[in-house]
């Protein structure tokens, strides 16, 4: 059974936005591998959840160069744990500012990366949205 | 900032302006971009020898860290060029965009990594 995919999701826009998505999958994993690697006894939680940041973002990068609607459909789902994990690590980060002294990519909601940690998975489910398999 | 810090930076700064302009005239990437980015690069190969020749003298930033930026952005460049390959609209130029302003944002990370090592204890 083929499924018809009107527009790839990584042509177009979709170029610009991979290549956004892999600058974050590369130093996420760059950042996170050093903090569980090297300090994770001293902050566990905000590290882990650096490094399930860093693994979103490969994911993310991954799907969304790939076409055909498996690949969407995974991208989709890369792209709403992105979108819940920087309102909610960002959320927690300001409640309780002394778990998350040492920045991740998502806490203060991206503030260290310029907040384009916040704006981006807004921007990958909108593609997402044009880019719909089966229209 | 050393001389070849500056040198990368200004490259990338060039490279956006191109970038930019070919953006906005709707252009794919043409030979200015090919030639500012095997500049850029050359550049980094420089900016490798240089951080490795520190990193072998007395210093307090962390090596596995300081190698990685030192290697890690020596692949931006032809990363973009690549991915930006297969696009037929502006989008690619956009990509190279991204990708230079990228390869400045690690070279000044580069920079405060060794000038704040041992600073902030970290």
């Amino acid at each position: 059974m083929a499924e018809r995919v009107a527009v790839g999701t990584s042509s177009g826009l979709g170029r610009l936005l991979v290549a956004v998505y892999a600058v974050f999958a590369l130093s996420a994993t760059g950042r996170s591998t050093v903090q569980i690697a090297t300090k994770l006894d001293e902050a566990p939680v905000p590290y882990l959840l650096s490094g399930l940041a860093a693994l979103v973002y490969i994911v993310a990068t991954v799907a969304l160069a790939m076409d055909g609607a498996r690949w969407w459909r995974i991208a989709l789902a890369a792209c709403l744990v992105e979108l819940v994990g920087v309102l909610g690590v960002g959320t927690v980060s300001l409640l309780v500012p002394e778990e998350f002294a040492e920045p991740t990519v998502w806490s203060h909601f991206g503030k260290g990366y310029g907040f384009v940690p916040l704006v981006l998975p807004f921007v990958g489910l909108a593609w997402l949205r044009r880019t719909r398999p089966g229209r | 900032m050393g001389l070849i810090q500056v040198v990368v930076a200004a490259l990338c700064g060039v490279l956006v302006l191109v970038a930019a302009v070919g953006l906005v005239r709707d252009r794919t990437q043409g030979r200015a971009v090919l030639v500012l980015s095997g500049l850029i690069e050359v550049a980094l190969l420089v900016h490798l020898v240089v951080g490795i020749v520190r990193l072998a003298g007395p210093h307090e930033v962390s090596t596995v860290t300081y190698a990685g930026y030192l290697v890690g952005v020596l692949l931006v460049m032809p990363a973009a060029i690549w991915w930006a390959s297969f696009e037929r609209t502006r989008a690619g130029t956009a990509v190279v965009l991204v990708g230079a302003l990228t390869v400045a944002f690690l070279v000044f990370r580069t920079y405060d990594l060794w000038r704040f090592a041992g600073v902030t204890g970290g």
